[in-house]
């Protein structure tokens, strides 16, 4: 089974976690996270739960790594492509 | 320099009204906000009385953003400042910046979100706890959200100190002031109505057992039996009279004394501190105890401890002397946010010219009183003090000044 992570996805788990999602959608996945409103806590709760719902261990260093939504989902679907073929 | 703190806005959430305005109205009315717990079940535990904010709904006055992070006594807080802003008709975030900040009173930080998140650890682990546990369970929180919401960079503050922190924070805000604060938030909101919170509240052994509503709480009456706990209380908006005045602001009252006081060692034999906490705070606004016309009273329904109240207020005061209330009769004892709450209802006593009963209470003969029980009763007032005291010798006075 082959398994994406989606712009949909992060929206609705960023609301979930942190109670909005900083209006995230295809138009805005390349505007950082700071743009968007979405402080380190929302965003490590975010990592919290996709790791609970995707499978995906995410580290904290992850956030600091990524800055926006469209390299956060890239990370996402790199580990799930990464486990597949491991 | 002669710097003059005054109290330009109210934010009031207590268990019987929400808002000063519908706070204010239950209070004349003797209108009781206490009742049997329902934020958990209480059938387990000795203690099932409380005095809950009813029907309150976050979602209502607060962004969704804000829900995931906050406690419940959090949220209560921020719309009570989000009204006392309202009312004292500031935007703090328009000020110059750095010159407005916030001080509140805490007795232990976000109980409920704690203890849940603490579940969560240990039936589902570490992932499982959320990442706003980081801040959301801490006893200065209130004071943070506050600040960031409204952005308030000036000084910013927490005092523990139990139900003498409501009047603490105030002082701790009218220092500020005077060093040149434009304007601070100050009081404290409060409430811990969840198991963790209720069995960290019963181990002082002072709150009453009793499942009636008119019978738990009876502070001076021969029949005390303890208190009954609740959440809510008071923030106030202070600012220095001239800048108020510039500005054309309503000015509800002068913060005009303070004192405080730490009780003598147990079994020390010497006196408790809460007779010369009056006294510092009559001295502190040139006051003498004729000038005052009303003292809302910590009233702590455990007799050794009304005991020492009555005596300290008769020995400043005169025997029966003095009018003295204790509307918390109606709210229950809202740990930090108590004393706040009564200098709210102190200052609105001052503007209407009435002092708010004390419900449920016959006052016993042992303590010399002149206690306002039953229905409101009209006066003057000039001054009005405000007593209260937390659980480790912490005693504090306040004094309020007609405009």
């Amino acid at each position: 089974m082959s398994r994406t992570f989606t712009v949909d996805d992060l929206a609705r788990i960023l609301r979930e976690g942190a109670g909005e999602d900083g209006g995230l959608d295809e138009s805005t996945v390349d505007i950082s996270f700071d743009e968007l409103g979405l402080e380190s806590l929302a965003l490590l709760e975010a990592t919290v739960l996709i790791g609970q719902q995707f499978g995906v261990d995410l580290d904290d260093s992850v956030l600091t790594d990524v800055s926006t939504p469209k390299a956060l989902i890239q990370t996402v679907n790199d580990r799930l492509l990464a486990a597949k073929a491991g | 320099m002669n710097t003059t703190t005054v109290v330009t806005g109210i934010g009031v959430i207590a268990p019987n009204g929400m808002g000063a305005d519908d706070y204010w109205a239950s209070t004349l009315a003797g209108a009781s906000g206490i009742g049997r717990i329902t934020r958990f079940d209480p059938s387990g535990y000795p203690v099932r009385l409380a005095g809950e904010v009813p029907g309150f709904d976050p979602a209502e006055h607060l962004p969704r953003r804000l829900l995931p992070q906050t406690d419940h006594m959090t949220q209560l807080a921020l719309v009570a400042a989000d009204w006392a802003f309202a009312d004292a008709d500031v935007r703090p975030a328009e000020l110059p910046d750095f010159s407005a900040g916030v001080v509140t009173a805490s007795s232990g930080g976000g109980f409920e979100f704690g203890q849940r998140e603490l579940e969560n650890l240990w039936s589902r682990g570490s992932k499982a706890v959320s990442a706003y546990q980081s801040y959301a369970w801490f006893y200065a929180v209130n004071t943070g959200q506050i600040s960031i919401r409204n952005g308030m960079r000036g000084f910013t503050g927490v005092v523990v100190s139990d139900q003498a922190g409501g009047l603490d924070a105030l002082a701790q805000a009218r220092r500020q002031i005077r060093r040149g604060s434009r304007l601070i938030l100050a009081g404290g909101v409060d409430g811990a109505i969840c198991p963790w919170g209720w069995v960290a509240q019963m181990t002082a052994d002072r709150m009453s057992v009793s499942d009636a509503a008119d019978r738990a709480y009876l502070p001076f009456d021969a029949e005390a039996t303890g208190h009954v706990s609740g959440e809510g209380g008071a923030l106030l908006v202070l600012e220095e009279a001239e800048v108020a005045r510039e500005r054309g602001a309503r000015v509800y009252g002068e913060f005009a004394g303070y004192g405080a006081t730490m009780d003598p060692k147990p079994g020390s034999g010497r006196e408790p501190g809460l007779r010369k906490a009056i006294e510092l705070a009559l001295d502190d606004a040139a006051v003498s105890p004729t000038e005052v016309d009303v003292v809302f009273a910590d009233a702590a329904a455990v007799s050794e401890l009304d005991k020492v109240e009555a005596e300290a207020i008769c020995d400043v005061f005169g025997a029966g002397q003095v009018a003295v209330t204790a509307p918390k009769t109606m709210t229950g004892r809202l740990n930090a946010g108590a004393a706040s709450l009564d200098v709210a209802a102190a200052l609105l006593s001052i503007r209407d010219g009435v002092i708010p009963p004390t419900i449920n209470v016959e006052c016993s003969p042992e303590y010399d009183l002149d206690l306002v029980t039953g229905t409101p009763r009209p006066a003057r007032i000039r001054h009005a003090v405000v007593l209260g005291r937390g659980y480790g010798g912490f005693n504090a006075a306040v004094v309020v000044r007609a405009a």
